[in-house]
Formats: structure tokens, C-alpha cells, sequence
């Protein structure tokens, strides 16, 4: 079953397409790593994944459903560039929120057993911003895997996290792995992706160039990607 | 959840970061007893005079007050992208906007309140007897406000100079209830209201909470 698929996706801002035609179909139970340079359109793909973005052209959905139905955005997770948190709402308050609108069925408990397994129970009363970077970015990946979600779409996960934020995300993908959730990452770690990930999307200048299962040409030399299907070659 | 919870789910959360920082607040209350203490002083009127421009001085008043209160609206969502997060939660886009419209009138009456016994002070103008109708007024009218006013904070949330821009889009839109507002008002403070006029408040709220409700998805995501 797909769990996610955008078809011949084009995005324009302004006059600029960011998005030429992309086509991605994923797998229910995959773990793709979207990778492609800066200014390829990974985070604009997955912002219409995400339903936080309209495409110009083409269809996208999610788990079979409109990316704007209910639904669909009740079973995803969505970790941005931006930590997505209060600064002015303690942890709690701010797991609670997210845990009642994303309709789970007792967001305090949601949120404490969320708090315990990114390390904050013991802070759970403290602001947000009084918190370190590092604890934020914990709070924020706690609010993403809050209500279980069977999709998850994470933006640069790895990026500027602390080791034990990367530690906290990479047990969480793989419980979330485990429980058959679908992951779909962009990333510029080509080398964590690649063990992580089932599949591979390479995007560039907008198009989707290469898509399909990880090979272990991939996981030995995550730049054989690029010099094979990359700019270069097209 | 249901959108209602939702709404108030969001409501409660504005009105509690707003209750710890009070960025918008204090400027709100600042400000509407300031004009309200300095015209008093900068005109030297007799009581039917002050009788006139009441309503009219009250409202002005309110609606630059609601200004401030209102540009904070979407724009409090801003730091840490937690746009993109309430957009994308399963919230349907009005519970978002109602809820932040809820939180924007509970904030706003508030300033009202503050202000009001600063203005029956300062113009030696009684109000008491004619509180409940006048709240009744108020509370018609301040929705008014809110809703256009968090329609349009949302319109602008990713505009550089949202703070100019705002209020060059409210007014033009507020001019038919700001008259209805100001004519009750000035009405039921000189005791000759007629509370029929009340019509035209509550259509005001009807047409524009309806537009509002169907077009905040087109507006958020874009």
C-alpha cells in the first residue's frame, strides 16, 4: 500500500518553478531519505506532503486521503526547520496542546510518557526557552512522535543536533520503524541516511531524478548517487 | 477533537502566553487610557458637548487599542515555524481562527473594561446606568474588530511591515461598524439609544465571521 505519493508535482514562487514535475510513490513501511542539493526543493516537497503547502500542478495524497483531510493530517508527524514549539508554554503545556489537537485521547499522559522518553520529565514544568538548544530540540522531536503518527515527514532531522538529541531521534525512527510507520527524511547526512534508510529520492533543480530502493553501492558511497543520476549526468 | 475543542484549546493557549509576556496587552491598556487622559485635557468641553463625542472618542479608541491587540494574533506563531504546526495539525483551519479570534475579544474587552471607568472619570460621564446595554454594544462590536482584525493579522503574518499593513486593510472594513458603535454608544450615554440600530452590529459579525470561516484555509495555505 502507498502511503504517500506526489504526482508530476510542480510548485512555482512567483515565476520560479522549485519543483519541476516531481513524482514519488512511497511504500507504507518505508524509510525514504529525500536528498538532493540545496535549492533542489526537498523542503518544498515535503511542506505539500506535509499539507502546509498547495502544489501549482499535479496530485498529491497521503495514506490514500487528501493531504488536507483530517484524516490524513491526524496520522502525520511533521518535524521542520523550525523546532515548531511555545517558548512561552512550559514542555508539558506545550506536549498537552499538540497531543489535544491532534486528537489524542489523553494528552496529559501522551505528553509525560512523550516527556520520559526524550529525557524532560524531570523539566517538564520549565518554559520552553529557558530550556538549552539541545533540550529544545529534544521537546521538539518529542512533539512530532507525540500522537504516534504512521507518517512522519522531518526535515533535516539530524541537522545541529547534540549527541544526545541525535541519540533520542534515532531510538525513536526506530521504534517508529518497528511499529511500521512510514519515515520520510530529507537530509544532507548522506551517510546516517543511507543506514537508515529503505529507499532513496534524489531531487535536483526541482526534478525528481532518481527514486527507488537503496543499494548497497549507496550505503558504501553515498556520492555515487549524485555522480550517477546528478546534474551532470542529465 | 472537534473543531470547538480545538478552538478553545488554541484560545486558552494566546491567552496564556499573552498572560506571561503581556506584549500586547500592556501596550493595549497603555495607550487607550493615555489618548483617553490626554484628550480630556487637550479640549476644554461642556458636559453636552462631551456627550457628543463620546461614542465616537470611546470607539477610536478601541479600534486603534484592538490594532495592537490583533497584529499579535498569527504573528505570535511565528518564532519556532508553530504556524506550520497548528496548519498542519488535524484542527480544521476555522477552529484556529476562531480560537485566536476568541482570545483577541477576551483580551480586547479587557482593555474596554480597564479603559471605560478612565473615560467616566475623566469626562465626568456616567455609564453605570446604562452598563448592561452598553456591554452589549461592546461585546457586538469588539467581535467585529477581532474577527476582521485576526482575518487580516493572518492575511499579513508573512508581510516585513505587518504592522503598517494591518491597519491600512482594517479600518477601510470596520468604517460601517465603527459608526454603528459609536452612534449606540453615544445614544445610550445621553439616554435616547435606540437599540434597534443593534442590527447592524450583528450583521456586521454574521457576514464577516462566515466570510472569515470559509476563506482562512485559502489564506493559510498558500
Amino acid at each position: 500500500m502507498v502511503a504517500a505519493s506526489a504526482d508530476r508535482v510542480w510548485k512555482y514562487f512567483g515565476d520560479y518553478p522549485a519543483l519541476r514535475g516531481a513524482t514519488i510513490e512511497v511504500r507504507q513501511g518505508a524509510c525514504v531519505a529525500l536528498i538532493g542539493r540545496n535549492g533542489a526543493g526537498k523542503t518544498t516537497l515535503l511542506r505539500i506532503l506535509a499539507s502546509l503547502s498547495k502544489p501549482s500542478k499535479g496530485e498529491v495524497t497521503l495514506l490514500g486521503l487528501s493531504t488536507r483531510s483530517p484524516e490524513a493530517r491526524r496520522r502525520i508527524g511533521y518535524l521542520g526547520h523550525g523546532i515548531g514549539v511555545y517558548d512561552d508554554l512550559s514542555a508539558f503545556e506545550n506536549l498537552t496542546l499538540f497531543g489535544q489537537l491532534a486528537g489524542v485521547s489523553d494528552p496529559k499522559e501522551a505528553a509525560n510518557k512523550a516527556l520520559e522518553r526524550v529525557g524532560l520529565i524531570r523539566v517538564k514544568e520549565g518554559l520552553a526557552r529557558e530550556f538549552s538548544r539541545g533540550m529544545r530540540q529534544r521537546l521538539a522531536i518529542a512533539r512530532a512522535f507525540l500522537h504516534d503518527p504512521d507518517l512522519l515527514l522531518l526535515d533535516e532531522p539530524f541537522t545541529s543536533l547534540d549527541d544526545r538529541a541525535i541519540a533520542v531521534l534515532q531510538e525513536l525512527l526506530a521504534a517508529a520503524r518497528a511499529r511500521g510507520s512510514t519515515i520520510v527524511m530529507s537530509t544532507h547526512q548522506l551517510r546516517e541516511a543511507m543506514e537508515l534508510a529503505t529507499d532513496v529520492a534524489l531531487l535536483e533543480r526541482g526534478r525528481m531524478v532518481f527514486a527507488g530502493p537503496s543499494t548497497p553501492e549507496m550505503v558504501l558511497d553515498p556520492g555515487w548517487l549524485y555522480r550517477t543520476y546528478g546534474e551532470q549526468q542529465a | 477533537m472537534n473543531g470547538l475543542a480545538a478552538a478553545f484549546a488554541i484560545a486558552r493557549k494566546d491567552l496564556r502566553t499573552e498572560w506571561r509576556t503581556k506584549e500586547s496587552l500592556n501596550a493595549s491598556v497603555s495607550f487607550a487610557i493615555v489618548i483617553l487622559v490626554l484628550f480630556s485635557f487637550a479640549f476644554d468641553l461642556d458636559r453636552e458637548e462631551r456627550l457628543a463625542i463620546s461614542g465616537g472618542l470611546l470607539w477610536l479608541v478601541y479600534a486603534f487599542a484592538g490594532a495592537l491587540i490583533v497584529n499579535r494574533s498569527f504573528a505570535r506563531e511565528l518564532p519556532n515555524d508553530c504556524l506550520d504546526i497548528l496548519i498542519a495539525s488535524p484542527a480544521p483551519p476555522w477552529a484556529v481562527f476562531i480560537g485566536k479570534a476568541a482570545a483577541c475579544f477576551f483580551l480586547l474587552l479587557l482593555v474596554e473594561l480597564i479603559s471605560l471607568p478612565v473615560f467616566g472619570l475623566f469626562y465626568n460621564i456616567r455609564w453605570i446606568g446604562s452598563f448592561f446595554s452598553l456591554l452589549l454594544v461592546i461585546a457586538l462590536a469588539t467581535w467585529g474588530i477581532t474577527v476582521v482584525g485576526t482575518a487580516f493579522s493572518a492575511v499579513t503574518v508573512n508581510v516585513r511591515l505587518r504592522e503598517l499593513m494591518l491597519p491600512v486593510l482594517l479600518y477601510p472594513l470596520l468604517i460601517p461598524l465603527l459608526i454603528g458603535a459609536m452612534e449606540l454608544t453615544t445614544g445610550l450615554l445621553n439616554g435616547n439609544a435606540v437599540l434597534s440600530d443593534i442590527r447592524l452590529l450583528i450583521v456586521f459579525d454574521v457576514v464577516y465571521t462566515s466570510l472569515a470561516i470559509m476563506l482562512i484555509e485559502f489564506i493559510l495555505v498558500i
